[in-house]
């Protein structure tokens, strides 16, 4: 075993997943593969809004490759950096709005 | 941002022999990744042979007003090699004789040789009907002498292919120095202001993007399209073709790969892109490079790496077209950056 959870190098072996699996993986790559063609998003657009999710997910093998996929489409850093926080917002908007759970759940137990 | 070539700072990468050296060891030696030989056995595409020559390939010199920081070259204002009127006259010599049909001028900066513009008069006159200028765009604005290149351009209807890796000022500086991209935008300006690259002119003005870093570029339609709209809209500037061609490991991109500890991913992503169907089409399979000395490459790449054709023929001196073409291309690990993704040649895309 490698001494980190993490290797940047492991990226490159997404690919051997199929070895142990090969139909739900061939199933898998297909899928992602035909996600990501233009379609009624364009592929830059796609590409963008896979960098937020990369970031809300906290993967970094998936902040590597589309922070890499941005630059060689022209994505520009105010850009990227924008994606990251619609990303944010969400993740803390998710969390905020719960308040209003908490809130219910005070007014209901409270005289 | 450095302002002298790796020549003139003595760097290690300077020496030719020293690149060879880095490209055919570490995971090229040890089998991590196949040698560009090796792959290309893959699919009986070695050895790498010459179709139809059709373009002569001419470095007028390394001099240069700029110091890109991916140069392939290593130009600068401190390379003093510059072609020389009797090596220009063996040219024009080559230039009656020759298959080619097109005459592609590069450097450093072409215009910057004192005989430019003869040579470009000698040319048409020898016969040449497409010419390519390789032009950086600010040496139009560099000095007053320069100012009328466009109308020397419109003149002798050259094909005026520019260098431009980005739409924003922010990235182009970073890459070509402080103030390269207003010089730039002026300099469109002047060229479609006599007729350059606008819809339906046959003065042909593409613009060529490079990335500014170690990754590979995108789809050229792409970034084709994002370029027109931000450069239309910001500055009003039209152009034809976008070509996007990837930067080679060789040079100033090959030093800063290492320095940057970017190396070895850089090789992985070219080998990741692989594709047989561009080395097919690879542009040393139709072009000839000549040195400003005069020497024979298979490209501009090998040219950098001093690797002379593998022919008895090698310096315009001794010129024979027939010999010439009979020759094996001379390949190395640096050649994976012309088969990466759709391919990468002077012309953009070649699969």
């Amino acid at each position: 075993m490698s001494k980190t959870y993490y290797d940047a190098s492991d990226l490159r072996k997404f690919g051997k997943i199929t070895e142990w699996s090969e139909e739900l993986g061939n199933k898998f790559f297909d899928y992602y593969g035909k996600v990501f063609e233009e379609g009624a998003l364009t592929a830059r657009e796609k590409s963008l809004i896979a960098l937020a999710v990369a970031h809300t997910e906290q993967c970094p093998y998936c902040i590597d490759a589309y922070t890499k996929d941005g630059l060689q489409r022209g994505i520009t850093k105010p850009e990227m950096m924008e994606a990251i926080h619609v990303g944010a917002a969400i993740k803390s908007g998710a969390t905020l709005v719960h308040g209003v759970q908490m809130m219910n759940k005070v007014n209901k137990l409270e005289m | 941002m450095a302002t002298k070539s790796l020549k003139a700072r003595n760097n290690d990468i300077a020496n030719t022999s020293r690149q060879m050296e880095i490209l055919s060891s570490g995971i090229f030696a040890n089998g991590e990744l196949p040698t560009f030989a090796a792959k290309i056995k893959e699919t009986n595409q070695f050895p790498l042979r010459p179709k139809k020559l059709e373009i002569l390939q001419i470095n007028l010199g390394y001099m240069c007003n700029q110091v890109c920081e991916h140069c392939h070259v290593d130009a600068g204002p401190d390379r003093k090699e510059i072609m020389t009127i009797e090596t220009m006259q063996q040219c024009l010599e080559i230039i009656k004789k020759t298959e080619a049909h097109t005459l592609d001028l590069t450097g450093g900066a072409p215009e910057m040789n004192p005989n430019f513009r003869w040579f470009v008069e000698e040319a048409a006159k020898a016969g040449i009907k497409d010419f390519i200028v390789r032009s950086n765009l600010t040496i139009i604005r560099a000095n007053k002498k320069y100012y009328d290149l466009p109308e020397f351009f419109k003149k002798h209807n050259v094909h005026v292919v520019s260098s431009m890796p980005h739409w924003t000022r922010g990235k182009t500086d970073k890459q070509r120095g402080d103030g390269v991209f207003d010089k730039s935008i002026k300099a469109l300006q002047e060229l479609n202001a006599v007729g350059y690259g606008m819809p339906g002119s046959n003065l042909k003005l593409d613009l060529v993007y490079n990335p500014s870093g170690a990754f590979l570029p995108g789809d050229q339609m792409a970034l084709e399209n994002d370029f027109k709209k931000a450069l239309k809209a910001d500055f009003d500037i039209d152009f034809h073709s976008l070509f996007a061609i990837t930067n080679l490991p060789i040079s100033r991109f090959l030093d800063y790969l290492i320095a940057s500890d970017n190396y070895e991913d850089y090789m992985h992503s070219l080998l990741d892109a692989y594709n047989p169907a561009a080395v097919e089409n690879v542009m040393c399979t139709n072009t000839i490079s000549i040195s400003w000395d005069g020497w024979l490459y298979d490209c501009d790449f090998n040219q950098m790496l001093n690797l002379k054709v593998a022919s008895k023929v090698k310096h315009v001196s001794d010129y024979n077209e027939e010999l010439l073409q009979n020759r094996n291309i001379i390949i190395n690990q640096h050649c994976y950056g012309c088969t990466a993704g759709a391919g990468s040649s002077c012309q953009g895309v070649v699969a």
